[in-house]
């Protein structure tokens, strides 16, 4: 591991703020924009009438939660210039693909509603497509991301597996936001949606535990050695709690008095959580694995230190404006208009 | 790391495409979020305070699902803009990354706060909350949209006119923010964009509300909606050529390269002419089929008939092209005129209440999308003028670029332009689609309030 710098001055303690704040918003993103992704993955499985709901459900928020990736990158850029260069510059083909997807899905958003009726199944297929084309691209950025970038096809084939397992996560918890906030059939379909993506969400966190520590001999010594072994083993025994919390829960619903509908939903957050603290356990203190650690990519103090000043006052209100809009918007979906 | 000629190229016609298809949006939604809080208000201020003004309330109604739209698109084509400073540019941010970093943070900050978290309120909250909370939810999407063009023009401005910082080991520390942020050309570029924001909104409201009209759809809202925009843009465009002009002189100060392009004048001199029209050849080193106006240029620039201009030949090697600097520039020019014509004589036209006619409308919908022509023109102007520094004395764009290989910038390039294309023709298909189709909202206002929210 290498050396920490003195971390009571400027140039050690800010650097560390900083990856704080952008680790908080990714991992924002992946839980709120993840389903909202996942609803329109799901839109490949629904009836016409059930699509409609389906997207009302997500309609009030789902820009707001596409910008905590814009925040989460911007930190990126703003705090590591550096790192912001050499890992989009390493993504570049999975990046452009997948803001290829998030542009068609947010387009599509508005266009099938707005467009000629005969037009809205073609916006249909494409908020499906791109929802599922920005999962499985996101999944593929992070597989190449926690593998420093490895050449060759046994690099490739993990970041695909990854892809496809986040698509599944995702999946999960579209599925379980939808048992939430709709009713009826589509919250049965909902049900049983979750019940088939909670397993391959768990073999993918699964395989992804096993495989990580085996791509990357770094990783490996940082889980596997004496006391981290002891230490961390809390992690995996909770996420495998929570994925039994799930999958039991799931047997017992929809109910009629939406007991617990939330449980499914909040779990798979659950579960997410301890999957980013694992994956920023095993890259820390690095930003680029192997190449550079957070402090030698980090800006200038004084420019941290002028964005920390506007953060520390905007954050805060954003996170409360941003919960603010979902109470506007809790309880069941209901159709959505502009009076 | 330094690129391959085809590489540079095609990265830089990947990021001024995405920059062109972006820009589209936010000079839209800037002007529009302003031009529905004044919607709102008007409906909220009548005596029929249940329901509000109907005229105004369905004006409303009408435009935020066009502001919802075109917010949407500006959305997604910016989160590719963030991106593409890493994929297209590393250089950029190894440079001047402490610079850049932090005013495009704020920019994001900003937007993040005062945006996105109430849009959601102002587009679909109109019954679930109260309707002055509504207000407030418009008028700070209004303000966050307005910040945002702050931010990101304090940005470009300083890549322009660069101050307040000193270079350490080949990396530009900040030494003042205020001096950063307050850059010389930063007043006179952000009053240009917010103005250029007016202008292209009002020609939008003005060109489809006429188009309703023509297409039977026009009721007492799109009437009051046509007259707010034509006089909007009566009043904003004399106010934009007073900024224009203020915005040349401080780049004849700061970047006389540019102006020297924009003008087609290749040599230095005293009484220089305004050319009117020419063809730029960088291998004659002059303009050919010019025609020109003896002197104006030298008036134009420094108040006096025999003021002294530089040319060309001052910048050996460090001018940028001529020929889209200058054609852009003309192009700018010319739709601003061409709106002052077209604004004035509707206002005269329209003036205390009188009819539409058929072709005054017409020449309304006609001009619609004249403020995207104008605002991309008056971009090319500014950023390919820039030329070619990337930010002006620090560092040149060719030495900023990624070493992506240039056939993989090539496909991605094709694929952002087909789907450019794409949504540019969807966008604005459905723009005369919902504007052609009956409103449904129309006949019963009163019986849809009734019903309980």
């Amino acid at each position: 591991m290498p050396d920490l710098p003195d971390l009571a001055q400027p140039a050690g303690w800010l650097p560390l703020v900083f990856m704080g704040l952008m680790g908080l918003a990714m991992l924002l993103y992946v839980a709120l924009d993840g389903y909202d992704l996942g609803v329109g993955i799901l839109l490949g499985l629904a009836t016409d009438a059930e699509k409609d709901t389906m997207i009302e459900s997500i309609g009030p928020f789902w820009d707001g939660n596409e910008t905590w990736l814009v925040l989460g990158v911007g930190l990126l850029l703003a705090g590591f210039p550096i790192a912001h260069g050499v890992i989009l510059g390493e993504l570049y083909l999975p990046v452009a693909v997948m803001l290829l997807g998030l542009i068609l899905r947010g387009v599509a958003f508005d266009f099938r509603v707005k467009a000629r009726a005969a037009q809205k199944a073609w916006w249909n297929h494409a908020f499906h497509a791109g929802s599922l084309i920005a999962a499985l691209a996101q999944g593929v950025m992070l597989g190449r991301y926690v593998t420093g970038f490895q050449a060759g096809a046994w690099a490739w084939a993990f970041a695909a597996f990854v892809g496809v397992s986040l698509a599944a996560g995702y999946t999960l918890l579209g599925a379980c936001w939808l048992l939430m906030k709709t009713e009826g059939g589509l919250q049965s379909r909902a049900v049983s949606w979750a019940r088939r993506s909670v397993w391959l969400a768990a073999a993918g966190i699964a395989a992804i535990s096993v495989t990580t520590p085996l791509v990357s001999a770094y990783v490996f010594q940082k889980w596997f050695s004496f006391p981290n072994i002891v230490l961390l083993a809390p992690v995996p025994l909770m996420t495998a709690v929570l994925f039994a919390l799930v999958v039991i829960t799931l047997q017992h619903q929809p109910r009629a008095d939406e007991r617990w509908s939330w449980l499914p939903f909040m779990g798979t957050v659950g579960v997410f959580v301890l999957a980013f603290f694992g994956l920023a356990f095993s890259i820390f203190p690095y930003v680029v694995v192997d190449r550079l650690t957070l402090w030698q990519a980090a800006a200038a103090p004084n420019s941290l230190s002028f964005i920390l000043a506007g953060a520390v006052i905007v954050l805060p209100v954003m996170a409360a404006s941003n919960a603010y809009a979902y109470w506007v918007f809790r309880g069941k979906a209901r159709a959505l208009s502009y009076e | 790391m330094t690129a391959t000629a085809d590489a540079l190229v095609m990265a830089r016609m990947q990021f001024a495409a995405n920059m062109t298809f972006h820009i589209l949006f936010p000079a839209i939604s800037i002007g529009l979020s302003w031009l529905l809080l004044y919607f709102r208000l008007r409906a909220n201020r009548s005596k029929a305070a249940r329901t509000g003004d109907a005229r105004w309330v369905q004006a409303y109604t009408f435009w935020v699902k066009v502001f919802a739209l075109t917010f949407a698109l500006g959305v997604v084509s910016g989160v590719t803009l963030s991106f593409q400073f890493g994929t297209n540019w590393p250089g950029y941010l190894r440079t001047v990354g402490n610079i850049a970093g932090p005013l495009l943070s704020y920019e994001i900050l900003t937007a993040f706060m005062l945006e996105a978290a109430f849009l959601g309120v102002m587009l679909f909250g109109g019954e679930r909350v109260p309707p002055r909370l509504h207000a407030v939810a418009a008028t700070l999407v209004a303000v966050g949209t307005t910040l945002s063009a702050f931010w990101i023009l304090a940005l470009d401005s300083w890549m322009q006119t660069p101050a307040g910082f000193v270079m350490i080991d080949g990396q530009a520390h900040a030494t003042s923010w205020l001096a950063v942020i307050f850059n010389p050309s930063f007043p006179y570029r952000l009053t240009h964009m917010l103005l250029a924001s007016g202008l292209t909104v009002s020609f939008l409201v003005a060109g489809l509300s006429a188009y309703r009209w023509l297409r039977g759809q026009g009721g007492p809202d799109v009437q009051v909606a046509l007259r707010t925009a034509v006089w909007l843009a009566a009043v904003l465009i004399p106010l934009q050529i007073v900024a224009g002009d203020q915005h040349g002189l401080n780049t004849l100060e700061h970047q006389p390269a540019k102006i020297a392009a924009m003008e087609g004048l290749w040599q230095t001199g005293r009484g220089v002419p305004m050319v009117l029209f020419g063809v730029p050849d960088e291998d004659l080193g002059a303009n050919r089929y010019e025609i020109t106006i003896p002197r104006l240029a030298s008036l134009y620039l420094t108040h006096s008939l025999d003021g002294e201009v530089k040319g060309l030949d001052e910048f050996a090697g460090v001018h940028p092209p001529v020929a889209p600097v200058f054609f852009a520039f003309r192009v700018m020019v010319g739709m601003g005129m061409l709106m002052l014509l077209v604004s004035w004589f509707s206002a005269w036209k329209l003036r205390r209440g009188r009819a539409l006619t058929a072709g005054l409308a017409r020449s309304l919908v006609a001009m619609t999308f004249s403020g995207w022509v104008a605002v991309v023109a008056g971009w090319y102007t500014t950023e390919v003028g820039r030329q070619p520094w990337l930010a002006t004395g620090i560092l040149r764009t060719a030495d900023a670029a990624s070493s992506v290989p240039a056939p993989m910038i090539a496909t991605t390039l094709a694929m952002y332009l087909a789907l450019y294309v794409c949504l540019l023709v969807g966008y604005v298909s459905v723009l005369f689609y919902l504007a052609g189709k009956a409103a449904p909202e129309r006949v019963p206002m009163e019986i849809q309030h009734a019903r309980p929210a």
